[in-house]
């Protein structure tokens, strides 16, 4: 009785409503996050160690040791399709590129600005089953893309397979990566450039500055730290490229990218442990590139510190403000 | 405007002539691009079968009111039942989702306790694991669940594997001042009704936002959805596209118009959400 009336007033009290509500509050989010993230997680390292199908009782499952791992090197399918992400990997630079000059224009003054913007951004919410149909459909010999290559004078004769020959289909892929996504990148750029100082641009006109060195001296260095981010975000999504080959060419005439072989070998082939060390190593090579990058921003903040001081400080000042402009309004 | 934009071009030395032609020669060449690829789908998905057959694709079709192709997709793919089921998914996906990311940013926004920022950086880390990898092993947990096949499992697996909006709500209520919850505390509201009646409300902005972009992804879901919903009466739309595979795989003035169909929704959300649609891309960008 007096423990349990102890109980009560403690969760009468502000510490034990606290309590409360966090537990409460966390109780779900974190059980999804343990049985869909970090429990398949372990399975997967456990798995990658035994021979198994998807329906084999836990006894029958067969310990192989590093053999797993040893076939992902040796095996020629697997090994090859990491050499695939290089193609991913260009054409992200690409993308990255066109999205910075798109992003570009479209923070000056423009007429239909947000057309454009549009235009290029649709892409990016259209399903990727829907975007394999449509790309089939284009590529198709004597169809769309060729159809409107021969308007500019090419022979059809002359024109490769885009999706069979192999010395092409990957680019053509790629290609199709680079259209789903540059509007994309480009949305994020124009938010990024928008958020540098106007100011800076209307002082830089009235000193007579034309559009490229506004790029190089006002829009590029203040959205640094977003670029070289994407570039390095973009290399882990290469070597994870997946749904353009998956829905186009289903992997086939030598357009496997690593994902579409292990989705293969898993769920096809069901080799679960080999997938597994497929997942495993991929993933060991994505975190060893996000150490890179962490390690690489700290290189580069301590070196913006001390040659952009200035800069950097007004950009605080400004942030600060927005952020009592924006505080205020959310009391009003 | 003309006028003022008449007198200025007086002053435009050769080299911004240039670069103005070259501007607007690159947004229509890329635009182009962009759009070329979705218009030539459009001019497809109303060509009569004998049209089809013996024109070029880039020649126009002789009826535009010719919607016989958008009917036979639409039944041919069960795209009603598809679109109730998509309804379904995206509805239960975005609730959930909505309510336990804005609890979970509420608490570990407000609340210093221990473990909050080891909870942070589990989610941080999960956010790097790549879905596809992880569904080698995702799809043996949900076979010994039993969540394979049936609607309720796929949304429940939809609601556990995104997370990641919960930064968006977290950077959001670091704006809302912590004043506003003491006010209330003196008040003797409960930290419940905190969250309920002062949180939510004002995050309301950062839901809406991220509702679009959730919701479009979730309605273009399509890996998981064919890894796990097998039944045909459980396709959603981006699921039931797949019908069109295989026989019916040359048969595109159908397929377009079903393609079509399914990006409808899409196209809608975006043209009434466009500015929501663009600043949850930018404020999604910081969290890394």
């Amino acid at each position: 009785m007096e423990a349990g009336s102890k109980v009560v007033r403690w969760a009468k009290s502000r510490k034990g409503q606290q309590a409360i509500i966090c537990i409460l509050f966390m109780a779900i989010p974190l059980l999804l996050l343990f049985v869909f993230t970090y429990l398949p997680f372990g399975e997967m390292v456990r798995f990658s160690f035994y021979d198994m199908k998807y329906a084999t009782p836990r006894e029958k499952w067969k310990f192989v040791g590093l053999k797993n791992y040893i076939d992902v090197f040796t095996r020629d399918d697997c090994f090859n399709a990491l050499k695939l992400s290089l193609y991913y990997v260009v054409g992200a630079l690409i993308q990255l590129a066109l999205a910075l000059y798109l992003a570009t224009i479209l923070s000056f003054k423009v007429r239909g600005e947000n057309f454009f913007k549009g235009l290029m951004f649709f892409p990016y919410l259209i399903s990727g089953i829907a975007i394999g149909f449509i790309f089939k459909f284009f590529y198709t010999r004597g169809f769309v893309f060729d159809t409107v290559l021969q308007w500019l004078g090419f022979e059809l004769d002359n024109l490769p397979y885009w999706l069979r020959d192999q010395s092409i289909n990957n680019w053509s892929l790629v290609a199709t990566s680079v259209w789903r996504y540059f509007g994309q990148n480009m949305v994020l750029f124009i938010g990024a450039i928008m958020s540098v100082d106007a100011e800076l641009y209307e002082a830089a006109q009235l000193d007579g500055a034309n559009k490229w060195q506004q790029f190089k001296h006002i829009i590029l260095p203040g959205i640094k730290t977003i670029v070289t981010l994407n570039v390095i975000l973009s290399i882990t999504g290469s070597l994870s490229a997946f749904e353009q080959p998956f829905v186009i060419t289903d992997g086939a005439n030598g357009t496997g990218t690593y994902f579409v072989i292990m989705h293969e070998i898993a769920h096809v082939s069901q080799k679960i442990g080999l997938a597994s060390a497929m997942a495993v190593v991929l993933l060991l090579i994505i975190f060893a590139c996000t150490i890179l990058q962490k390690l690489f921003f700290k290189y580069l903040f301590r070196d913006a510190e001390s040659e952009e001081e200035s800069y950097a400080a007004k950009r605080a000042r400004q942030k600060s403000e927005k952020k009592a402009a924006r505080s205020k309004k959310g009391v009003a | 405007m003309d006028a003022t934009v008449h007198k200025r071009r007086k002053h435009y030395t050769a080299g911004a002539v240039v670069w103005i032609i070259v501007e607007y020669a690159s947004l229509i060449f890329f635009g182009l691009c962009a759009v070329l690829p979705i218009v030539s789908c459009v001019i497809t998905a109303f060509k009569t079968e004998e049209e089809y057959q013996t024109t070029n694709v880039m020649t126009l079709p002789e009826n535009w009111l010719n919607f016989d192709n958008f009917v036979k997709a639409f039944q041919t793919a069960n795209m009603g039942r598809a679109f109730l089921n998509s309804f379904i998914v995206v509805a239960c996906v975005l609730l959930v989702s909505i309510l336990i990311g804005t609890q979970l940013a509420f608490i570990l926004n407000r609340f210093q306790f221990p473990g909050n920022g080891l909870i942070r950086n589990l989610f941080l880390f999960a956010s790097l694991l790549p879905g596809v990898a992880m569904q080698v092993t995702v799809y043996k947990i949900m076979t010994t669940l039993g969540l394979v096949n049936s609607l309720y499992g796929y949304i429940i697996m939809m609601c556990g594997t995104d997370v990641i909006s919960i930064y968006i709500f977290i950077q959001y209520m670091e704006n809302i001042p912590n004043s506003l919850d003491e006010s209330a505390i003196i008040d003797g509201a409960s930290y419940w009704t905190i969250y309920w009646k002062i949180m939510l409300p004002l995050l309301k902005p950062a839901i809406v936002t991220s509702c679009i972009l959730k919701g479009v992804g979730v309605y273009n879901e399509y890996y998981a959805a064919q890894l796990y919903l097998m039944d045909k009466k459980l396709f959603t739309v981006a699921r039931s596209l797949y019908m069109f595979v295989g026989p019916m795989g040359s048969k595109y003035n159908l397929i377009c118009a079903g393609v079509l169909i399914s990006l409808l929704p899409a196209l809608i959300v975006f043209i009434l959400c466009q500015k929501q649609i663009y600043s949850g891309i930018a404020a999604g960008a910081v969290k890394g």
